[in-house]
Order: C-alpha cells, then sequence, then structure tokens
C-alpha cells in the first residue's frame, strides 16, 4: 500500500515536472519578448528580470520610425474582408451542396475538394503574371481575393456543408410550403442555426489571414501597403540587431491576438481540431 | 411556389414554360449558389495550376516573350547542384520535423488526457505558438539563438559554457530551425491526438484491466490501435505541411549559411521572385506538387483501407 502511494505520488511529480518543462519552452520566449521590449538598448546584453531603466519609448519610437498603424489597419481589414467572404461564399456553397438536389453536384464538390492539395506555392507563380496584366500588384485585391477563392474557401465549403448535412429536413419542408425562397431559407433559417460552425471558422479565416506571410511577401513592394508579419520581416532586415525595437514591435503585433484567443480559446481549439479532421 | 408558376405559364410556349420554370427551381439554385466558389476555384487553382504545368516547360522570364522549350528545365533541374542540395535540406528538414513533432505530441496529448487540477493552462501554454505568426515565432527565436544578446546563450554562459553561434554554424543551423518548427505546431497535433483519445471506448480500458492489462500493455494494445488512423493522417499531414516550410526559412536563415538551410519552397521563391526565373521555378514547383500528391495518394489510399476501423 505504501509502495503504490508513494508510486502515485512519483507518478504525479513527473507528471506535472515534464508538463512544466514543455510549458515553460512555449512561454519563456514570448516573456523573453516582453521583457526586451522595455529594455535599454545598452543592456541587450545582460540579463535583467525588469528591465532597468524601464523604457516605454521603444514602443514610440517603433510608432514614429514606422507606418505600424498603417500595418494594423492592413492586416485588420484584410482578414475582415476575407472573413465575410468566406462565410458568405461557404456557407451559400455549403448549403447548395448538403441540401439542394442538382445534376453534378457530388462531382462538383469533389473537384473542389480535390484541387485543395495543390499547394498555393505551386499556383502562385501564373496568379502572380495573373494579377500583374491585370495590373494587382503592389495592391490588396490578390491578398483578398485569393484566399477566399483558393483552398482556404475549399474549406470553408466543405466545413459548412458538412455542418448542414445535420440539419433536419422538415425545417426547410416548413418554409417551403411557406412560400419561402431558397435563398430566404438560406438567408433566415440556415444561417442562424450555423452560427457555432460561423464562429469556429471565422475564428480561423481571421487567424490565417492575419498570419498570412507568402502572398503578402510577393505582392506588396509599398511600405504603406504592407501587412504585420511582412512588415515585420521586412523590418528585421531594416533595424538589424536593434532588438528592443523588434520585441517591441512583436509585441504590438502578437498582444492583442493572444488577449482574443484567451477569450475565445474553445473556438480557436476547434478549429485547429477541424483542420486536421480534412 | 410551383403550383403558382405553372398558373402563370400555361399560356405561354412550352420552351419559354420550362424555362420559366428553371429559373427558380432547386437545380438553379443550386447552381447559383455554388457558382462563385466553382468559378473562383478554376480561376484561382485550377487553370493557374495547368499554366504552371506550361510554365515550366518554357524559358518564362520577366520580359521578353517566353519560348516553348520542352523538358529543358527539368533536365537543368536534374544537373543542378544547389537543386540536389535543397532536396536534401529539405528532407532533412522533414525527416527531423516530422517524429518530433508526432512523439511530443503524442505524449503530450497522453498526458493531457487526464482530469488533473492545473491541465487547462498546460494546454493553453502548449497552444498558444500554434496562434502566433510564424513571422513573429521566428523573429523571437532568432533572439533566443543570438550568438552573443541571446536567452540560450546567456543562460549557457552562467553555467561557463561558451554558447555556439546557432544560426551561422552549418551543422546546427538546420537543428535550431527544425526544434523552432516543431515547437510551433505540435500543440496543433496534439489537439487532434486529443480528440481522438477521447473517442476511444471507455468499456475498452474495462476490459482490458480485468483482463489483467497494465498501463503500458493498455497503451500497446488498446490505445495506440485505436487511434492509429488519427496518427497516420496527421503524420501525413505534417509530412505535407514540412515538405511547404518558409516563413522560420526565410526569418531565421534565409537559406544560409551558405546554403545549409535551403528548402523547395524558398528555392522556388528565389528563382521565381529574386531572379525572375519563371520557367525554372515553375519546374521546382511541379516537383513539389508531384512530392504532395505522392503523400496524399498514399493518405487517400490508406484511409480507403480505415473506413471500417473509423466507423
Amino acid at each position: 500500500m505504501n509502495n503504490k502511494m508513494r508510486n502515485g505520488i512519483f507518478t504525479k511529480i513527473s507528471f506535472y515536472g515534464i508538463l512544466t518543462i514543455i510549458s515553460l519552452i512555449m512561454i519563456v520566449p514570448f516573456l523573453w519578448m516582453i521583457n526586451t521590449s522595455f529594455k535599454d538598448s545598452t543592456k541587450i546584453f545582460t540579463f535583467q528580470l525588469i528591465p532597468d531603466p524601464f523604457r516605454w519609448e521603444n514602443f514610440l519610437e517603433v510608432l514614429k520610425s514606422t507606418p505600424f498603424h498603417l500595418f494594423y489597419f492592413n492586416s485588420f481589414y484584410i482578414a475582415v474582408l476575407v472573413t465575410i467572404g468566406t462565410i458568405f461564399l461557404g456557407s451559400l456553397a455549403g448549403y447548395a451542396f448538403a441540401k439542394l438536389k442538382f445534376k453534378g453536384s457530388s462531382l462538383l464538390f469533389l473537384c473542389l475538394l480535390s484541387t485543395m492539395m495543390i499547394p498555393v506555392e505551386v499556383v502562385t507563380i501564373p496568379l502572380f503574371l495573373f494579377m500583374r496584366d491585370l495590373g494587382l500588384i503592389n495592391t490588396h485585391v490578390p491578398l483578398i481575393a485569393i484566399p477566399i477563392l483558393g483552398p482556404a474557401g475549399v474549406f470553408g465549403v466543405f466545413v459548412m456543408r458538412q455542418f448542414f448535412l445535420l440539419v433536419p429536413k422538415e425545417l426547410e419542408e416548413a418554409a417551403k410550403l411557406d412560400g419561402c425562397s431558397y435563398f430566404r431559407i438560406y438567408w433566415s433559417i440556415m444561417l442562424p442555426l450555423a452560427k457555432p460552425a460561423i464562429a469556429t471558422l471565422t475564428i480561423f479565416t481571421f487567424l490565417t489571414s492575419w498570419n498570412e506571410f507568402y502572398e503578402p511577401l510577393i505582392y506588396i513592394n509599398s511600405k504603406e501597403l504592407m501587412t504585420l508579419p511582412l512588415a515585420l520581416a521586412l523590418f528585421t532586415d531594416e533595424v538589424g540587431t536593434k532588438w528592443e525595437l523588434l520585441m517591441s514591435a512583436s509585441v504590438m503585433a502578437t498582444v492583442p491576438l493572444l488577449i482574443i484567443f484567451f477569450f475565445a480559446q474553445k473556438q480557436f481549439i476547434e478549429g485547429a481540431t477541424m483542420t486536421g479532421g480534412k | 411556389m410551383e403550383v403558382k408558376v405553372n398558373a402563370n405559364t400555361t399560356k405561354e410556349l412550352p420552351i419559354k414554360k420550362s424555362r420559366k420554370k428553371y429559373f427558380g427551381s432547386e437545380a438553379f439554385y443550386g447552381y447559383l449558389f455554388v457558382s462563385p466558389m466553382v468559378l473562383g476555384f478554376f480561376v484561382v487553382m485550377f487553370i493557374p495550376f495547368f499554366y504552371s504545368v506550361y510554365m515550366s516547360l518554357t524559358d518564362w522570364q520577366l520580359l521578353g516573350d517566353p519560348n516553348f522549350i520542352g523538358s529543358e528545365n527539368y533536365q537543368r533541374l536534374v544537373h543542378d547542384p544547389d537543386f540536389w542540395e535543397v532536396m536534401k535540406n529539405t528532407l532533412i528538414f522533414s525527416g527531423g520535423l516530422v517524429p518530433i513533432n508526432i512523439v511530443i505530441a503524442l505524449l503530450l496529448a497522453l498526458l493531457l488526457q487526464r482530469n488533473l487540477p492545473g491541465i487547462s493552462f498546460f494546454r493553453t501554454a502548449i497552444f498558444i505558438p500554434v496562434m502566433t505568426s510564424i513571422v513573429v515565432w521566428s523573429i523571437i527565436w532568432k533572439y533566443m539563438f543570438g550568438t552573443e544578446e541571446g536567452f540560450i546563450n546567456q543562460i549557457l554562459g552562467a553555467f561557463g559554457i561558451d554558447g555556439p553561434a546557432w544560426l551561422y554554424d552549418p551543422d546546427l543551423a538546420m537543428g535550431a530551425v527544425i526544434v523552432v518548427s516543431a515547437l510551433k505546431n505540435v500543440g496543433l497535433n496534439m489537439v487532434l491526438f486529443l480528440a481522438a483519445l477521447q473517442q476511444v471506448d471507455k468499456n475498452l480500458y474495462e476490459a482490458s484491466y480485468l483482463d489483467g492489462a497494465n498501463k503500458l500493455k493498455q497503451f500497446w494494445h488498446v490505445t495506440l490501435p485505436m487511434i492509429t488512423p488519427t496518427v497516420f493522417l496527421t503524420l501525413i499531414l505534417t509530412v505535407i505541411g514540412s515538405m511547404k516550410v518558409f516563413g522560420q526559412i526565410y526569418v531565421m536563415t534565409g537559406g544560409g549559411p551558405g546554403n545549409h538551410t535551403k528548402v523547395l519552397v524558398y528555392y522556388i521563391w528565389e528563382n521565381a521572385f529574386k531572379l525572375f526565373d519563371f520557367g525554372y521555378a515553375s519546374a521546382i514547383a511541379i516537383v513539389l506538387f508531384s512530392i504532395i500528391l505522392f503523400f496524399t495518394l498514399i493518405q487517400w489510399g490508406v484511409r480507403k483501407r480505415w473506413v471500417f476501423h473509423e466507423q
């Protein structure tokens, strides 16, 4: 009995030990980032638990030397538009694929799904030339249109279709008898029902767009049109080893998202599980 | 509604009647609702894909007219030592990342599956990097790995160890990038495994317990076989993801030192958007597509065999 108890305590200690170590590895970089963001440039090479002098001015310096508010605005409005577009077109097509009977619907759906395996990196070169011919290089149009219509959008269709398949037929039948059009059924019955799926898809889409790096890198040249990840990556080259400024910029780019994450953790994790399930 | 339409159209010609019937029919709305996505996908993915194949057979540059040159780009690939180094680096990256990621994710899922106090804190902590942009995560870690200013070498220095120049050492740079990438996404795979573990029938554990199986035997003979489909799918998704690594390489090493961390997508990007050698870059992109197609087909093949199991 005594032996068993000792065993139990040992298991618990190693259990919490392993988890603490791994969690620390995940969190320490962020604490280090926040720590450095307040440091004086001469103190970069010294370890200080609380930076001394404590410099709020690093943040002001970043805001002064770069149009940081523009990066924020660009990232934000692009992510919002991509999310709205994905939710609207994805749920519309998802509803049709799940509930409406038309010839070739399963074939079309399969076509969409199977092309999801084409990596975006493969089609980027022709798309770049295509956008160039349309004069859309160095605009936000490719950053908004391509995700909505590309693999991310198809993923949205897939998620919404799976959801609508579970909605009982009786609901629509009743609406049809009342003389509702299909768009009415979609808009006033299906969409409100799909709130949980939409919430998860919203968070997932927004986050993917907010963090996207490859496409902005290719399509955007002007500073004032850059999104946060692109601006940060290029800022790295620009300021070189001024780590305190780079970390202030990183804090500003990350912390708002982390705060949202703490409040909507469940949806974030559900969204992640869905992606893996595809 | 149908009745109404019929009543209005009885006097019109048969063709018009059927046409009018078609507008407003279920099929009409079906096509209407899916058309933006289907058309968009043709324009954004389908056509560009075949265009990419065509471009790989031309000497397309930024300026000047493209000429059809057949398989010349592919022959050039075979004789390009940089390409083979890039392939080798991609394999090293994948071969390092995938096992680390899957094993740690599985271990974490098994630990976090239990309902002990404090569990949700650990789950959150491990999931935070998944939400963070790869650019920010890589910038922080570039700094962590800094030769003099970095956290790691400062810690090592406290123990009197002179830390190496991690990201500038040909032998260490790739290892550093692999660790950073594994940490970034281990939380994602962990969540997938957790979901799979919750699906395992609790009765199986009870039955095996009554049969005298210990914890290790239970894991080996009950848990692992039940979650194998998920582990396999996650494995393939992780392999495919590792083939497309770009952001962390761009930020942390820029492919260096030398060419030691240059990977496939980085090489595509460099050829297409730095050297503007679109034809050659397209040929490399088609190689990337073929690799990913190969793994996707494996996934589909195995998934079919597991359908019964998944139900």
